[in-house]
């Protein structure tokens, strides 16, 4: 075997079978999961507790408006003043008061209008009965000046612009957010991997020099070796842990959501009946349709590969940083002046992704960015949903790659140079020195 | 006999500091060769030169005639002064791991590692984790680790600190057994007296700069003032030193003996032979104490660098 092959199985089997590593590698899902599942039981909790508001109407146009559910009864009362009614809720324990006093006008009505409860009301619940109650008012208002509401109702329209390319294919508003979406997922990604690996991967640089192995290794692998080694042996092992984590949690999700039967769901049950009841509107249906249609639009192949490459491109690369770092300094409490720096252009790539692409996905500030090495990851997965060529994809990652390999060989020098400089402290202007050497 | 190492008018500069300044060394084959100077002389630095961690400025290494190259690091084992080994491995995969990276194949790594555990005793500590030993222990293995892939150039930096004298006189041991199998040693160090023991030939570097080469017995030889320790029972102490003035030149002398002797430093001139002084010494009084003093290695590395230095 190799010398590489050799540093990156030692790398990795120590990474593996370290037992914070394994820890955190089983206990991070659970931890996430049952966090999730306290969340879940606590909001069914809540929602499953029996609600009375009682209501007082003077006026008798709400009845008819106001419907019960599961969780939510109304108890009318009638022919009684304000107090005998704050009463009958004290006495009966109500959730609330809902106060509507009788006027001539509308608008004084829906002026007049009250809750009473002991404690502050829950605020879904006041502004759904607001939303019902304006509605209605509403459309008395309307009524009484004489209108006809079916036929108001009946003439409302709305607009969605198809949008075409001269190629012909369909585009619309909801596409961009999708390729938008698209791009952002993958910087996040990298950028969380980034964060999670890249320390782990500078610890690994420093330990030979915190355990005085070095001079020992360093006669027997060429730096560039150790470190590449080093990068890859870390990077299998976090995508070791990250693939256990994805298949550890849809296995705690399954069995939590066995346990408490459909408890997860209705954790999302508010947002699940809206869209039911979107989807029974014609128009909405048509909109979901052109979601899929657009996911169907998307490049997927050249997504999907373009998404990989980028990625391991983009990692590798500020691994690689990491890595000089490490090679740099003699312990981690020197690290931190060096490591601000390298979110720096990730940050950027994100801003640059969100507010120039979605402007102008081919403009010249997009595509520059998306030659940048630093940035390109981001950058150029955002642009990739719009449409781009496949060799300026192809330079853009050749850029990529040879930085990475740049600052592997950088790494690398400034290692070699550090031995013989120990418990020395450095700065960037004594790095361009030892270059030199 | 033939040269294993050599290194010709080797040079290296770190910035203003000159680090080493033209040294040539010879290292003869199948020999202990003590590299010597004190501390900042450029040992560790032409240590690392010849284990291709840094590169010289200027000059040549060779090694067994052919200039020195990355594969001959298979052929270099180093055991460096600032040494460790990783603390969270255990010794047997560490062991395995660092010989593959010398090129042995992990069958024979783990074949000789058992025969060399068996050896020093430490065949129980396959499955421990460095961190558990003590650094005596893991000095030994550093030590195992270094040989096992049989180099035919062993370099050892201080190869005894740490060690307690039994270990020490181990290791001691095997790095003669080693030299006895052929194999040649770089051994640098400070303790004088291990290199009475074991070096067959020094240099001595001081302040960037070679300034004594060769084999030791020569050295000494070189620097040998043909002056006698002697030990003599007399009666008439004052009548003895007055003899004995009459004819040689003497210093008092200090060392142990069981005897209330008179002590002196008794020194020849070069055409005055040991067995003159002895016939001489012998027919006025009672010898019971008749010693060459030879220079130690110490008072030959103190001499030469105080020399230097004026």
């Amino acid at each position: 075997m190799n010398h590489l092959g050799l540093v990156i199985k030692r790398e990795y089997l120590t990474k593996v079978r370290n037992k914070a590593f394994i820890i955190m590698t089983i206990l991070s899902p659970l931890i996430i999961i049952g966090l999730l599942a306290v969340v879940a039981y606590l909001s069914q909790l809540n929602s499953s507790r029996e609600r009375t508001i009682t209501v007082l109407d003077e006026t008798g146009v709400v009845s008819d408006i106001l419907e019960e559910s599961e969780s939510l009864k109304y108890l009318f009362l009638e022919d009684m003043t304000l107090e005998e009614a704050k009463e009958v809720v004290k006495v009966n324990e109500n959730y609330g008061l809902l106060y509507i006093a009788d006027h001539d006008s509308i608008s004084e009505i829906a002026k007049q209008v009250k809750f009473f409860s002991e404690d502050t009301p829950s605020l879904t619940l006041i502004t759904s009965i607001e939303s019902k109650l304006e509605r209605k008012l509403t459309e008395i208002r309307l009524q009484q000046q004489g209108v006809d509401i079916d036929k108001l109702r009946s003439s409302q329209t709305k607009i969605d612009i198809g949008q075409e390319s001269f190629l012909g294919e369909k585009t619309s508003k909801i596409d961009n957010v999708l390729k938008l979406a698209f791009g952002g997922f993958a910087g996040y990604l990298l950028f969380m991997f980034i964060i999670i690996y890249g320390n782990m991967i500078m610890r690994s640089v420093i330990e030979e020099k915190t355990s005085r192995i070095i001079e020992v290794i360093i006669s027997s692998v060429k730096p560039i070796q150790l470190l590449m080694g080093k990068i890859i042996g870390t990077s299998l092992a976090g995508i070791t842990q990250f693939v256990i984590w994805v298949i550890l949690g849809s296995v705690f999700m399954a069995i939590m959501a066995g346990i408490f039967g459909l408890d997860m769901t209705s954790m999302q049950q508010p947002q699940q009946e809206l869209m039911q009841q979107a989807m029974e509107t014609p128009e909405v249906n048509i909109q979901a349709q052109t979601i899929i249609n657009s996911i169907y639009n998307l490049p997927l192949t050249n997504l999907i590969v373009a998404f990989i490459l980028f990625f391991i491109g983009g990692y590798l690369l500020y691994s690689s940083l990491y890595a000089a770092i490490g090679a740099a300094v003699d312990n981690e409490t020197d690290t931190q002046q060096f490591l601000m720096p390298i979110l720096i252009p990730l940050i950027l790539a994100v801003y640059v992704g969100a507010f120039t692409v979605i402007e102008d996905p081919h403009g010249t500030i997009s595509t520059v960015f998306s030659y940048i090495p630093f940035t390109s990851p981001v950058v150029m997965l955002m642009r990739i949903p719009f449409g781009v060529p496949i060799w300026q994809q192809l330079i853009s990652l050749l850029l990529l790659i040879g930085t990475f390999m740049f600052t592997v060989w950088f790494a690398s020098k400034i290692y070699r140079v550090g031995i013989l400089m120990y418990g020395k402290k450095p700065s960037y202007k004594e790095l361009i020195k030892w270059l030199k050497y | 006999m033939r040269d294993l190492l050599v290194t010709d008018s080797v040079s290296k500069k770190f910035g203003d500091f000159t680090a080493l300044n033209k040294v040539s060394i010879r290292v003869p084959e199948g020999s202990i060769f003590g590299l010597l100077g004190p501390n900042g002389a450029g040992k560790t630095t032409l240590i690392r030169i010849i284990n291709q961690i840094t590169m010289p400025d200027e000059g040549s290494v060779t090694l067994d005639g052919e200039p020195l190259a990355p594969h001959h690091i298979r052929q270099i084992g180093y055991l460096p002064e600032e040494r460790g080994l990783y603390k969270s491995m255990k010794v047997g995969e560490q062991a395995i791991y660092l010989a593959q990276l010398k090129g042995l194949s992990k069958a024979e790594a783990k074949k000789r590692l058992k025969t060399w555990f068996e050896k020093l005793e430490i065949g129980d500590w396959w499955n421990k984790k460095i961190q558990e030993l003590s650094k005596g222990m893991a000095q030994k293995i550093q030590f195992v680790v270094t040989v096992l892939h049989q180099p035919k150039l062993l370099i050892f930096d201080e190869p005894f600190s740490g060690f307690d004298p039994i270990n020490a006189n181990l290791i001691k041991d095997e790095i003669l057994k080693l030299r006895n199998e052929g194999a040649t040693v770089i051994f640098s160090t400070h303790r004088m007296e291990s290199v009475e023991e074991l070096c067959d030939d020094i240099a001595l570097l001081d302040r960037s700069n070679k300034i004594l080469e060769g084999s030791l017995l020569d050295i000494k030889k070189h620097y040998k003032t043909n002056t006698y320790e002697v030990g003599l029972v007399t009666s008439n102490e004052a009548e003895l030193r007055r003899i004995i003035s009459s004819r040689f030149k003497y210093d008092p002398a200090e060392f142990k003996s069981l005897n209330e002797d008179l002590k002196l430093n008794i020194k020849l001139s070069s055409n005055e032979t040991s067995n003159e002084l002895l016939n001489f010494l012998s027919s006025h009084a009672e010898v019971n104490h008749f010693n060459e003093l030879v220079p130690t290695a110490n008072e030959i590395f103190i001499q030469t660098v105080k020399r230097n230095a004026i």
